[in-house]
């Protein structure tokens, strides 16, 4: 590891911690009902669309706002289930790839409206153009844009307001935030050398006399909102390990850039919008923090390499090169992986099952955790939920009544928070230990490692990431449907009993701050909310994670 | 009820917006500014026939070329993959310990303390067009002997198809070995 890759490390955060601010004021004044300069830039258009889909723009109650959630995200899983199901006779399928096998279909469909983009097919085998370009691309806007809108309505609800409207939000998601920073980088990665064409596989003879077939396709459109939607799910197989996926350290810095615009920002919307910029400033450095951590124990772990590689005697100074790319090496290779999970985004370029134990406990870590920042939108409500409980313990040690802005946290509050905090856990373990139990042969690595294996994918599919340890069998019935009912139930519930918690608190009424109140804007609450999701995960995941990585690292 | 019409119209119009005339909008501008990369970022001979594109790998196994990284699909551009051997797999070490007496038996002149790392490792998508500057310096006296090109000549080569990193910051140098082998055949 070079001081120059290091360098490189340190101006890409940098570079996020910049634009954190202005996007997060961007994005509260792009969800503010009110008349605001945004409004009326866009306005005009966004009626437009209201109209032809028949949106009022109006207030709904907290369960019409759930209520609309879930049941738009059903019938959009629904007409995508059927475009795969028959994609082999519709339109756009020059390769004649033929219909999607049914629990392959339901997984996929489930996967991308979640916001997960698990993939048990590969892209260039097992999606027709018309797949990629419409269903697909379709989820990669609808999905973050749901997490956007329940987002904003939380905070709405935490300062007592209405939650707005559930379409309305949906649709000012998309044309605010991710069509307009979509087109401008999909551009930006055409000019890296990322293709964008309708044109089929180009047939070559190679330099050696030998034929060989180059998939394409509109990758750079596919690859913009991938990124910046927190989506994860690759155009080809391999994701951004692809060369026409990611061509240079420049389309990697991007990407790793549009991973973090929207889920870093979200701690100045939601401080701008409650009006305490700086309680979402001590969240914001918080996860930060961990973000920085994580990140440095990643490169010390890949950077050394595997032992037993080393022990051959070749050249090792460029690190654990297995499943890794040259041209964006150990470096940028391992800090992709750490903002992958951390965003909850799920794009690899790198294969994660190749990292070394300690490297790829990081992602798993990440994915415990889920508050590192978090996914889009649905990261934020974690940390909300982390904070409210921070505040609780906090009232509880000194036995004053907790409070988060000025509204009580009591019993209800902290029951639906309770069962939230036991429904991760649950999801991830349980299949687990089932899966273990009856489908070891599925399980391509020997020892600890195959554990791990399995452990990371039921925790990328519960926490809605979607990178997987991709030697693992997973393309048959069993993982297709389990992965599938793990990824709905870790999106929805959380959702609803989340939104159940901010519809709870914006009817109560507001009581004035005194001195006995306890300060939730300082660096001692900012380490409380760090405290609080270190032991609460530590203390659900560690067993597993010491059966996995921590004892595949011993045994190296 | 309302609210599953509302969804379908809803759906139509983002699947316009964001299907249709995104993917369309993107597609016109990235034809219209920079086609070569658009579609693909292929490359062609002197004869002018296409050979391969600059930015995926391609199997070379010829003594007189440069040859590219492991690739556990042997550089099928159709798919792409990787059958992930975590570090603690045995047979990770086998493919290994086979690439490492493969490279003895063909660069007897090159001590394996000198052959790096990427050589001897698969790629994450068995598809990386590139390896590292110094790979391809170790393969130098090999394709001398057996093309008869001077070492130095070799080297310039080398030198002229290494990429430096973005910006000089991003990513890791590195050089193209499809480009780099079109000037071998030239040359040779």
């Amino acid at each position: 590891m070079t001081t120059i890759s290091i360098l490189a490390i340190a101006v890409t955060l940098l570079i996020a911690l910049a634009l954190a601010k202005p996007v997060g004021l961007y994005l509260a004044a792009a969800f503010d009902y009110g008349p605001n300069r945004l409004n009326r830039i866009y306005g005009p258009f966004e009626r437009l669309i209201y109209k032809v889909s028949g949106i009022r723009e109006e207030n709904q109650s907290w369960k019409t706002y759930a209520v609309s959630l879930v049941a738009s995200n059903a019938v959009m899983i629904l007409l995508v289930y059927l475009v795969l199901r028959f994609q082999g006779l519709l339109p756009l399928n020059p390769a004649g790839i033929a219909n999607m096998e049914p629990t392959l279909a339901f997984n996929t469909a489930i996967s991308f409206m979640t916001n997960t983009n698990l993939q048990h097919y590969s892209g260039e085998s097992g999606l027709s153009i018309f797949s990629q370009s419409t269903a697909i691309v379709f989820m990669m806007f609808t999905s973050p844009a749901t997490g956007l809108a329940l987002v904003m309505a939380f905070i709405r609800g935490m300062t007592g307001r209405a939650p707005g409207n559930f379409f309305a939000d949906l649709i000012r998601a998309i044309t605010r935030v991710l069509l307009p920073v979509a087109f401008v980088s999909a551009l930006l990665f055409v000019f890296m050398g990322v293709p964008q064409t309708f044109e089929p596989a180009a047939a070559v003879t190679t330099l050696e006399g030998a034929q060989q077939n180059i998939a394409r396709g509109p990758v750079a459109s596919f690859l913009a909102i991938k990124e910046l939607g927190n989506n994860g799910g690759g155009f080809f197989g391999v994701n951004s390990a692809h060369p026409f996926e990611n061509p240079n350290g420049l389309s990697n810095l991007l990407q790793l850039l549009l991973m973090l615009l929207v889920t870093t920002s979200l701690p100045y919307a939601y401080g701008k919008m409650v009006g305490r910029v700086k309680q979402g400033r001590v969240l914001f450095v918080s996860m930060f923090l961990m973000l920085i951590v994580m990140t440095s124990i990643s490169l010390a772990a890949e950077s050394a390499g595997s032992p037993a590689l080393n022990a051959l005697g070749v050249e090792h100074s460029q690190g654990s090169m297995e499943g890794k790319e040259v041209r964006l090496g150990t470096a940028q290779s391992a800090f992709y992986s750490v903002v992958t999970t951390a965003s909850e985004t799920g794009a690899v370029n790198t294969m994660h099952d190749t990292l070394t134990p300690i490297g790829g406990l990081v992602p798993l870590a990440n994915m415990m955790l889920n508050t590192v920042f978090g996914g889009m939108g649905v990261g934020f409500l974690n940390v909300l939920m982390y904070a409210i409980i921070a505040v609780f313990l906090s009232g509880l040690m000194v036995g004053r009544t907790p409070e988060f802005l000025g509204r009580k946290i009591e019993g209800k509050e902290m029951k639906l928070i309770a069962v939230t905090l036991l429904i991760q856990p649950f999801l991830i373990l349980v299949p687990t230990a089932i899966a273990l139990a009856t489908h070891p042969e599925t399980i391509s690595n020997p020892g600890f490692h195959g554990l791990t294996q399995a452990l990371y994918e039921f925790t990328s599919a519960a926490a809605n990431n979607g990178s997987g340890f991709e030697g693992l069998g997973d393309a048959t019935a069993f993982w297709n449907i389990s992965t599938g009912i793990v990824m709905f139930l870790g999106r929805y519930l959380s959702m609803v009993t989340l939104l159940a918690v901010a519809g709870s608190l914006a009817v109560k009424k507001r009581i004035p701050e005194s001195s006995g109140t306890f300060r939730t804007d300082t660096a001692m609450f900012g380490a409380v909310f760090v405290g609080v999701v270190l032991i609460v995960g530590a203390l659900t995941f560690f067993p597993a994670l010491v059966l996995g990585p921590i004892a595949e690292q011993l045994t190296l | 009820m309302r609210i599953i019409w509302v969804t379908l119209r809803t759906t139509f119009s983002v699947a316009i917006m964001c299907c249709l005339v995104y993917n369309a909008a993107v597609w016109a501008v990235a034809q219209a500014a920079a086609p070569d990369k658009a579609n693909g970022s292929l490359i062609e001979n002197a004869q002018g026939q296409v050979v391969g594109s600059r930015l995926i790998g391609q199997s070379f196994t010829d003594p007189g070329y440069f040859h590219g990284r492991v690739s556990s699909i042997d550089y099928d551009a159709n798919g792409s993959g990787s059958p992930n051997y975590a570090p603690s797999n045995p047979d990770l070490l086998l493919r290994t310990q086979e690439s490492v007496s493969a490279w003895q038996s063909e660069n007897p002149d090159v001590p394996v303390s000198e052959l790096p790392i990427d050589l001897v490792t698969n790629s994450g998508s068995g598809l990386d067009p590139q390896i590292s500057p110094a790979s391809a310096e170790a393969q130098v006296p090999r394709i001398s002997a057996a093309t008869g090109i001077a070492a130095d000549k070799l080297k310039q080569m080398i030198e002229q198809h290494t990429q430096g990193r973005s910006l000089g910051l991003f990513g890791e140098p590195a050089v193209n070995v499809l480009e780099l082998n079109l000037d071998v055949q030239a040359a040779r």
